[in-house]
């Protein structure tokens, strides 16, 4: 028999599990707190962290003498939607990369993979592009209001055409739908392809600007359109987490374990959907956040879901408004698409994964 | 009789191939019931019904009366657990965790301590308490096989707090262990079998299933071959014609339970001891 007495208890495992994740979430808290003083002081106007939070806090406090000048109108009506925006989104994207990984049971998935993305980057161009043909000058400002809602539904759309195609008598294959995820990505991004080959200077402009993904436009109109979107996502999403733990272990064994299985995956798809695609909508392509975040919770914490949800969801806040941050300051008084820094930092993190997943996994 | 689970005449066919074909069978409390058939006898396929994956294309299945395909998921796990072939994960959960989860949908509205001490005492009954730390995935093939068991013991040990009558299913539960693990976890589910749940598992080795079964049954191409006490199933004959293999077949002194040695085996003995 073993030395069960050496081993640490059940008990005590689970202690150590909270402990951390206690530490865990007052850190990530306390860094979203301090990235977002340095973010509503930074820009073309400098503003110290002192009078930041004595804005906020008036502003909290609905302290009007403290609301009047330059610097809270800054702050209010530029910087906090921006920085709400960034919250939002990087929550949104990274929460479906979770999602996404759990309910492929693949570290590797990200709605980028499915063709999520693609979908709403390809009816976006097509607003971009079309906008103009269809309502000529009478819609100027038409395609501003088109633009998220036709990202939306693209995202959506892509997302129904895949589950139509993966599933089969109420049953997802996870397979499949990974193989039409390329396809349909392939095809989105042929066309797109094709969008920019017609599209004239200006459109041509707005296109790859878009397509890079940027925080620019933030304004509370895109965060009132965001945000009922998104905050239901955030709040649901703690209630898949038991069901997609199970769903990892096989559907099967799910199922088994009392899982309504049909049920928790029509979920997770359909919020994926409607994540990407209104974060998409009102940023553009913003890559790999989905799939970084997840993987360092995980590093971090473990996979389990009641955990890597929530966290995922306020890492990723973290890291859009730093690299938002980043975006906005490194080559003042110009700004980097973020798109561009996300995917600098992530794609080399993808690589690191797959090299490291090679040695550990499949040895 | 005690009986908990039913099947009539349960069949699933795809085109004209059957995978299962008008099987009845019954299993009592208490009881414990082994399969046995070569490969592609519609084992495992039996067993998918059984549980309620796969919903027959004829016949019907009844657990407590209850017909199969109309209790919910959510109700059925505390009523029946299965262990499925070793599968692997592709996110470094804990043993410990990979337990928990077994009980966290079954045992949601147990107090924490209850729970933590179901999860610890199915560590301990597949022997793998001293792994409770370790990452699933860095575990060999018969140690997470182990934690298989332990996860579907957990199971049944939250699902009796609302039921206590109880279906366990166990599909090659040996496959991938050693000689002492296999003994260890068919007296584990004797154990269970003695505190009334009733198991369905599979099994290859026809000499495990003899000592451990209270009747076997045996499949051939989806149709039952036969379906009885050891002694009576397990014969010269019947191995003859179902697996093709020629056996010599004692029955030693322990209860008369038969033990079998392919005949093959047996003459390569006979040569090396020749020699």
């Amino acid at each position: 028999m073993t030395i069960a007495a050496e081993a640490p208890s059940v008990a005590g495992l689970f202690a150590s599990r909270r402990r951390r994740l206690a530490i865990g979430v007052g850190v990530f808290v306390a860094l979203l707190v301090l990235l977002a003083v340095l973010s509503l002081g930074s820009g073309a106007v400098k503003i110290a962290p002192g009078q930041v939070v004595r804005v906020m806090t008036a502003w909290a406090t609905g302290d009007s003498d403290g609301l009047a000048g330059r610097d809270a109108l800054i702050i209010l009506s530029i910087r906090v939607p921006r920085l709400v925006l960034a919250c939002l989104i990087g929550a949104a994207l990274a929460v479906s990369g979770a999602l996404m990984q759990g309910l492929f049971r693949n570290p590797l998935a990200d709605p980028g993979l499915v063709g999520v993305s693609s979908g709403a980057a390809l009816a976006a161009g097509f607003t971009i592009v079309l906008g103009d043909h269809l309502f000529g000058t009478v819609a100027a400002q038409l395609p501003f209001v088109l633009l998220p809602f036709g990202a939306f539904l693209g995202g959506l759309a892509a997302t129904l055409i895949l589950y139509a195609v993966a599933t089969r008598h109420g049953r997802t294959s996870v397979a499949i739908m990974l193989l039409a995820g390329v396809a349909l990505g392939a095809f989105a991004g042929a066309l797109t392809g094709l969008l920019a080959f017609v599209s004239d200077d200006r459109q041509l402009r707005d296109l790859t600007f878009w397509s890079l993904g940027s925080l620019s436009g933030a304004s509370w109109t895109k965060v009132a359109t965001v945000t009922p979107l998104i905050l239901p996502i955030l709040l649901a999403v703690p209630f898949l987490a038991r069901g997609l733990n199970a769903l990892l272990l096989g559907e099967a064994e799910a199922y088994h374990l009392g899982i309504p299985v049909q049920a928790v995956k029509r979920a997770a798809i359909l919020m994926v959907a409607v994540a990407v695609g209104a974060g998409v909508a009102a940023a553009g392509v913003i890559g790999f956040v989905g799939i970084v975040v997840p993987h360092l919770i995980r590093l971090l914490f473990g996979p389990d879901h009641r955990v890597l949800l929530p966290l995922s969801a306020l890492l990723g806040a973290i890291l859009l408004t730093g690299a938002d941050l980043l975006a906005r300051t490194m080559v003042a008084p110009a700004e980097l698409p973020i798109g561009i820094l996300t995917a600098a930092i992530g794609a080399p993190f993808f690589l690191w994964l797959l090299l490291r997943r090679d040695r550990t996994l499949d040895a | 009789m005690n009986t908990l689970l039913e099947a009539d005449r349960i069949g699933v066919a795809y085109g004209r191939h059957k995978p299962v074909d008008a099987i009845s069978l019954s299993v009592a409390a208490g009881e414990i019931l082994v399969v046995v058939g070569p490969n592609g006898a519609g084992k495992t396929t039996l067993m998918k019904l059984l549980t309620g994956e796969l919903a027959p294309s004829a016949g019907t299945i009844r657990l407590e009366g209850v017909p199969l395909a109309t209790i919910p998921a959510w109700k059925l796990a505390s009523q029946r657990a299965v262990m499925a072939q070793a599968s692997r994960l592709a996110f470094p959960f804990t043993v410990a965790e990979v337990v928990r989860i077994g009980i966290d949908s079954v045992g949601r509205a147990l107090a924490r301590p209850l729970r933590e001490r179901i999860i610890a005492d199915a560590l301990d009954a597949a022997d793998i308490a001293h792994l409770a730390a370790r990452s699933y995935q860095t575990l060999s093939g018969g140690e997470q096989q182990r934690v298989q068991f332990a996860r579907t013991f957990a199971q049944l040990q939250a699902g009796r707090q609302t039921s206590t009558r109880q279906v366990l299913f166990l599909d090659e539960p040996v496959a991938n262990l050693d000689l002492s693990h296999q003994i260890a976890l068919m007296e584990s589910a004797t154990g269970l079998a003695r505190a009334g749940v009733a198991v369905i598992a599979v099994l290859h080795d026809l000499n495990l299933a003899a000592t451990f079964a209270d009747r076997i049954l045996v499949m051939s191409g989806g149709r039952l071959h036969a379906l009885g006490a050891p002694g009576a199933v397990i014969t010269r004959a019947a191995v003859r014609e179902v697996f093709g293999v020629d056996l010599c077949r004692e029955a030693d002194g322990t209860g008369g339970l038969p033990v079998v040695l392919p005949q093959h085996y047996a003459g390569m003995r006979l040569a090396r001891g020749a020699a």
